[in-house]
């Protein structure tokens, strides 16, 4: 059965508007409507605009290459990307990494999921929830943040710097680090350096819990707008430790069905292809994975990341965290943990898990110790996943007997959530668009809405393209009969109607 | 401070991996310091769609598609002075690896060949995606540039430095340790 709005039968016949590019997100992107002459939504589309082919000119380098390369993919989490190729790369060598290379690579990871949840819900998302989805465009970013709740931008400047600063001192650099290499690490912590960061961890962990309350807050004075929001119900997949706790560095793969019944557990993801397939639809640059056991992207499509894996595993190994996350879980009998904003309450518990997860690897000796590499038997094929910020990120390489790579395949985090953001952005048309006068206000609710999955639209387009709001409606001979645009200013002008 | 005196600075990203942005975002608190000296145009952090009149605009990534091109002359256009920030804007940077092979082979390996793809798939070619170029671009292939910012992505410091010099009306000057290309 093809999606409700997701195809027109007549487009032809329909005004078109889009928001070009999508703001406040990771990447480039757009999204299209369709509307008949009542304005009543016919159709609507995110598009990935720009394609990189990045799998494509991985072959024939040196697999040694690829960690620090693949990185370029993204610079919003190039740390994900890193450890990803990393881990594949631990098989290609046959290694088993020491506890010091493996306690530096979470410690790194930790580091990025802290600075990339505070970048995600202080600097790009909190203008929304903060002063309304439809508030003033003028202010309705981190700047007016900055000038209306100064403390609440700072505090999400300097989380995201500590989580940067726990990057740099293990992968060597803030953006595009070296640190992790086939088979381990080049470097653990130095004492200057523990000491450094464990004088401030405590107060991470501190503003971590506040950021929690936060949204716990919001969600409490918004209950029912924030539970309807774009609320649609999916399956979900995610990595879970042997024991069912949420591990964001290693594990099985879990898929429940959106009634919560299991698909698959604690699945080896060296073989991620025996339960997941792409499709490719004409629109969109990024592919459309489904399930394979649930035949195609129609019934098999699925959602990841903080909202997932909040839910899904049976506890955080944390305790401020997991505390947090029971209370998520009972919040008004469950409802949050089905809402498109519950991404945000989930992902703000996860910033607080990590920054527990490195106070502890602070307090463990490893993370200075020497044993920094290992060696094993060569393999020809390595598969490394990892649970990125936004979710499950793939990586799939071949190497051949020159060290080359004759083969790469990415499954990239937001990926997986190409259906999962397409749903959510046409349950919003129909709540918030149908049937009125477009407005910049109300069409940024479609972009709130995307938001919620903190998509890396540059990461999506290693395959490669770009996403920049303007809305057109096109009468059926392509003459243009209306226009919204929002000027340079972010106000939104009205072409009249050509004669 | 009144508006007027603020320097109106627009940021995108082109054909890049946002990591110039983000080494941006990297001057941390400073960024605070920076807001009483600046507005933003548009910009990955505004809502701002299209640039307008601004004194500096500064690009991140080549230009691999119909839309970078379009865009890049906006911002040439309306930008008194523009910045190339990072090796990809520079010289093309890791994207251009992909200009010594043949886009068609690329599209059709992506998107039909290659194994764990559903059955009957075919390369995207719907209308709202730009056409991609044959070969990724560095800007100023495009457009006159006024500044270069080496690096991938250049530290946080040179943005910092070339801002504020800006901002004081120096010619900028990186100088020793902040001019490098890793
Ligand atoms: S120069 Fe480097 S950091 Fe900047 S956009 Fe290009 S790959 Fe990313």
């Amino acid at each position: 059965m093809p999606f409700e709005l997701e195809t027109a039968p007549h487009p032809e016949k329909l005004k078109r508007v889009a928001i070009e590019p999508v703001s406040r997100v990771e990447g480039h992107g757009k999204v299209t409507i369709l509307l008949d002459d009542a304005n009543k939504v016919q159709q609507v589309r995110l598009h990935i605009v720009e394609f990189r082919g990045f799998e494509k000119f991985i072959e024939g380098r040196p697999y040694w290459e690829v960690p620090v390369m693949v990185q370029r993919l993204c610079g919003i989490c190039p740390v994900s990307h890193h450890l990803a190729a990393s881990k594949a790369m631990d098989q290609i060598v046959g290694a088993t990494l020491t506890p010091t290379a493996e306690k530096i690579r979470r410690l790194m990871h930790y580091g990025q999921i802290l600075q990339s949840h505070a970048l995600h819900f202080f600097h790009l998302s909190s203008p929304d929830l903060l002063f309304g989805f439809g508030s003033d465009v003028a202010t309705r970013n981190i700047v007016g943040v900055a000038a209306a709740q100064p403390e609440i931008a700072k505090m999400g400047v300097l989380l995201r710097k500590y989580g940067q600063e726990v990057i740099r001192m293990t992968a060597g650099k803030r953006v595009h680090g070296t640190g992790s290499i086939p088979g381990g690490v080049n470097k653990s912590l130095y004492a200057e350096e523990r000491a450094a960061l464990l004088k401030d961890i405590y107060q991470m962990v501190a503003w971590s819990r506040d950021a929690v309350q936060m949204i716990k807050g919001l969600f409490e004075q918004n209950l029912e707008q924030y539970n309807a929001f774009g609320r649609f119900a999916a399956h979900g997949m995610g990595l879970v430790r042997a024991d069912g706790a949420m591990d964001l560095y290693h594990g099985g793969l879990r898929a429940r069905r959106a009634d919560g019944s299991t698909l698959f557990d604690h699945f080896d993801y060296g073989r991620y292809w025996d339960v997941i397939t792409e499709d490719v639809k004409s629109w969109s640059y990024m592919k459309f994975p489904f399930f394979n056991a649930l035949k195609n992207s129609d019934e098999g499509w699925y959602r990841v990341g903080p909202l997932t894996r909040v839910t899904q595993s049976d506890f955080i190994p944390t305790p401020l965290a997991d505390k947090e996350r029971q209370e998520f879980l009972a919040f008004d009998n469950g409802s949050a943990t089905g809402a498109t904003l519950g991404y945000h309450w989930a992902r703000m518990i996860e910033m607080l898990h990590a920054a527990e997860s490195i106070k502890d690897l602070l307090h463990d000796d490893d993370i200075s110790g020497r044993e920094l590499m290992a060696t094993g038997q060569r393999q020809e094929r390595g598969v490394g996943v990892i649970e990125a910020p936004r979710g499950t990120l793939i990586h799939h390489y071949r190497v051949d007997e020159n060290d080359q790579v004759i083969r790469a395949n990415l499954i990239v985090s937001t990926t997986h959530n190409n259906q999962a953001m397409n749903e959510a952005i046409r349950v919003v048309a129909k709540q918030y668009l149908d049937g009125k006068e477009l407005t910049e206000g109300l069409l940024n609710h479609i972009e709130v809405a995307i938001r919620c999955f903190d998509p890396c639209l540059s990461c999506a387009t290693h395959a490669l393209g770009q996403m920049p709001l303007d809305v057109e409606l096109v009468a059926a001979d392509g003459t243009t009969l209306d226009r919204v645009l929002r000027d340079m200013h972010g106000v939104c002008l009205r072409d009249s109607p050509p004669a | 401070m009144s508006e007027k005196t603020k320097l109106r600075v627009a940021t995108t990203s082109l054909a890049g991996c946002f990591g110039c942005h983000m080494s941006f975002l990297d001057i941390d608190e400073r960024l605070l310091d920076l807001l009483e000296l600046v507005e933003f145009d548009r910009s990955p952090i505004t809502d701002i769609k299209h640039c307008g009149p601004c004194d500096l605009g500064i690009i991140e990534g080549g230009v691999c598609n119909a839309e970078n091109v379009h865009v890049l002359r906006e911002f040439r256009k309306n930008c008194k002075i523009l910045v190339a920030m990072g090796a990809c804007a520079v010289n093309g940077g890791l994207p251009a690896q992909r200009n010594h092979l043949d886009l068609r082979d690329i599209l059709e390996a992506v998107y039909e060949t290659e194994g764990g793809l559903a059955r009957g798939v075919h390369i995207p070619n719907d209308p709202e995606l730009p056409l991609p170029l044959n070969k990724v671009h560095p800007i100023h292939e495009v457009v006159k540039v006024d500044y270069f910012l080496p690096g991938c992505p250049p530290p946080a410091d040179a943005i910092w430095k070339f801002l504020t010099d800006l901002l004081a009306g120096r010619t900028p000057h990186l100088g020793h340790g902040l001019l490098h290309y890793d």
